[in-house]
């Protein structure tokens, strides 16, 4: 579906005729993101993220299918494949750090995303369903970069992999012989190895699937947009091309000045010297964490210290991890406010702001060691974690009153340059 | 039953059936293999382990702490009350009847699987004289039982028996 105002595909040439009669994948591309696709005029640079999360894809699946030309997916071999890869393949250097760093970047410009959709209301209704598919993304995300941290079988690959494995353990009765399933053994091995290779390749084109999916259920409402205020009319959308592919265009151009800098001059800041050591089984690193992106989710983890009635602390750290990302699958129930944007929310915006400085502090603590204080403010940053989609944000649901609403995208965007240029002309009545 | 009801019941069942017996081996070959398994046991030589040292071995490609204890350390372990503990056992019942000085356990935490210290020479063994993991702090007392951190259980003692009075069969 779509505005019926959207432009219309009409292929001039005879060739692409020709093709739009026999495979209109012309005339898809052009309704997707394409002239035919009408979106808010006002969309601001939070709306960049999405399609730098898609350009983070491409650069991660170009790196990593030629990083697998060179990789031996087994355990006596793995570690040397890789620093030879490094050493010895032309520009193999240059691929194993884009990898390495692009994964870092497509959690920041995702975590930005995810951000964009928390404060400005984006997984209300209608478009719950593309909340829900990007939260699958989230998930296939975290599997694939974890899957793929092991390959270089450096220590923190193989511990990493052993304390992550270790989590299904917690589950009472089927946890360990889960925990051999995945592992094809008793500790990461040769066949660990071998099948996380080939999930690695497997997976990202499972994201770039649900990708599809998760734009297909976001055009059928269309963009949302700063305001939160439906789409009233053709006064209010500006066509996809070329309005936003040039403003997308400009963002992908800072995003990769951005990513050069890391990879050309500081490629190893977010690594750990200890995974340029072979994985050694009868030794453990002195600090073990994962990388930065999982940090918070890692704190939540190591904040159950004490048993409760009769389930041990290992098995609440490993509920309480899975808790915090299985409930923003319940977000839209959650926040019932009819008002989207934070723009027009005070209260929810405050304590926006409060839960993203609660999930810095979250990170914060769990790339630090585990012992005091970093354990109790863990503790309490992971109990606000909790309040606030359970107790807070249905709360202010029912007692805020937001502030007055545009009466539509046109009026508050004419309103804004009215301020601008310093006029004082009330807005513009429709 | 329409006869023709009956036949579409009958063939999503039987394609259902067929469906599920192809995912068990699509799952099992997950499990560990043969070579995987066939090296599920391991013989250790105790003669040149002296009271107070230990020795770090694998078994099942996971490592292997055995140790000698000392009377200290076999006195303080029995000292304790297992009532109090998170994971009551005492060290009777982590050592083989006649060999108490004999402490044989995985050398992986029971919190995440990190190796604790304590089986090297100088290194830290917590505040209960055993074992520390130092990936989240669980420390272990001189019978390898977790008192403090987020360990739930014991150092495993896995399924062992002298095969003469210096050696050992795990597994």
């Amino acid at each position: 579906m779509s505005f019926p105002w959207a432009e219309h595909y009409t292929p001039k040439h005879p060739v692409m005729q020709w093709v739009d009669e026999k495979l209109p994948l012309p005339r898809l591309v052009y309704n997707a993101i394409g002239a035919g696709y009408p979106v808010p005029r006002n969309l601001n640079y939070f709306w960049n993220f999405g399609v730098l999360a898609g350009v983070a894809l491409v650069i991660q699946i170009v790196t990593g299918v030629i990083m697998a030309m060179h990789y031996g997916a087994n355990d006596l071999v793995a570690f040397g494949t890789v620093e030879q890869t490094m050493r010895d393949v032309n520009a193999g250097w240059l691929m194993r750090y884009a990898h390495a760093n692009g994964a870092s970047f497509f959690f920041i410009v995702v975590y930005l995303h995810i951000f964009r959709g928390l404060y400005f209301g984006s997984y209300k209704a209608p478009r719950e369903m593309v909340w829900l598919l990007g939260l699958v993304i989230f998930l296939l995300m975290m599997a694939t970069a974890f899957m793929g941290y092991v390959l270089p079988w450096g220590q923190m690959s193989y511990w990493g992999a052993k304390v992550i494995t270790g989590l299904f353990g917690a589950i009472p009765v089927v946890g360990e012989p889960i925990q051999t399933w995945l592992l094809g053994g008793f500790a990461p091995g040769n066949a660990s190895l071998n099948r996380f290779f080939s999930l690695h390749f497997l997976l990202p084109f499972v994201i770039a699937g649900v990708i599809i999916l998760h734009i297909w259920a976001l055009h059928i409402p269309g963009s949302s947009n700063p305001t939160g205020v439906e789409v009233k009319g053709p006064q209010d959308t500006v066509p996809f091309h070329p309005y936003y592919t040039a403003k997308d265009g400009f963002g992908v151009g800072v995003f990769l000045i951005l990513f050069a800098i890391m990879l050309f001059f500081a490629p190893n800041y977010l690594g750990h010297p200890d995974n340029y050591i072979e994985a050694n089984p009868l030794s453990t690193p002195a600090h073990i964490v994962p990388e930065w992106y999982f940090w918070p989710f890692y704190a939540i983890l190591r904040a159950f210290t004490v048993d409760f009635f009769f389930v041990p602390a290992k098995l609440l750290g490993v509920l309480a991890m899975f808790a915090s990302i299985l409930l923003l699958f319940f977000l839209p129930w959650l926040d019932t406010s009819p008002v989207r944007s934070g723009h027009y929310r005070p209260t929810f915006k405050a304590f926006f702001w409060l839960l993203m400085f609660d999930v810095l502090i979250l990170g914060y603590c769990g790339g630090a060691p585990a012992e005091e204080p970093y354990v109790m403010i863990s503790q309490v940053a992971a109990a606000y974690y909790f309040a606030h989609f359970l107790i807070i944000l249905p709360l202010i649901a029912r007692f805020e009153k937001p502030l007055p609403l545009p009466g539509s995208i046109t009026e508050s965007v004419l309103a804004k340059y009215a301020k601008a240029d310093g006029e004082t002309a009330a807005v513009p009545a429709e | 039953m329409r006869r023709r009801d009956f036949i579409n019941i009958a063939a999503v069942s039987f394609a259902g059936v067929g469906a599920v017996v192809v995912a068990l081996p699509l799952i099992d070959q997950m499990n560990p293999s043969a070579d995987v398994l066939a090296l599920a046991s391991t013989e250790v030589d105790l003669s040149a382990i002296q009271p107070g040292q230990a020795i770090k071995t694998t078994f099942r490609s996971q490592p292997l702490f055995v140790r000698q204890l000392t009377e200290k350390e076999i006195a303080e372990a029995d000292k304790v009350d297992p009532s109090t503990l998170r994971d009551p056992q005492t060290l009777e019942e982590r050592t083989v009847d006649g060999k108490k000085q004999w402490l044989v356990t995985m050398g992986v935490c029971t919190h995440l699987g990190c190796v604790p210290l304590g089986a090297g020479e100088g290194e830290n063994r917590g505040e209960f004289g055993g074992y520390f993991c130092p990936c989240h702090g669980s420390s272990y007392d001189t019978a390898a039982r977790i008192r403090k951190g987020p360990a739930p259980k014991n150092l495993e003692v896995p399924k062992y028996s002298f095969t003469s009075d210096t050696a050992i069969l795990v597994g």
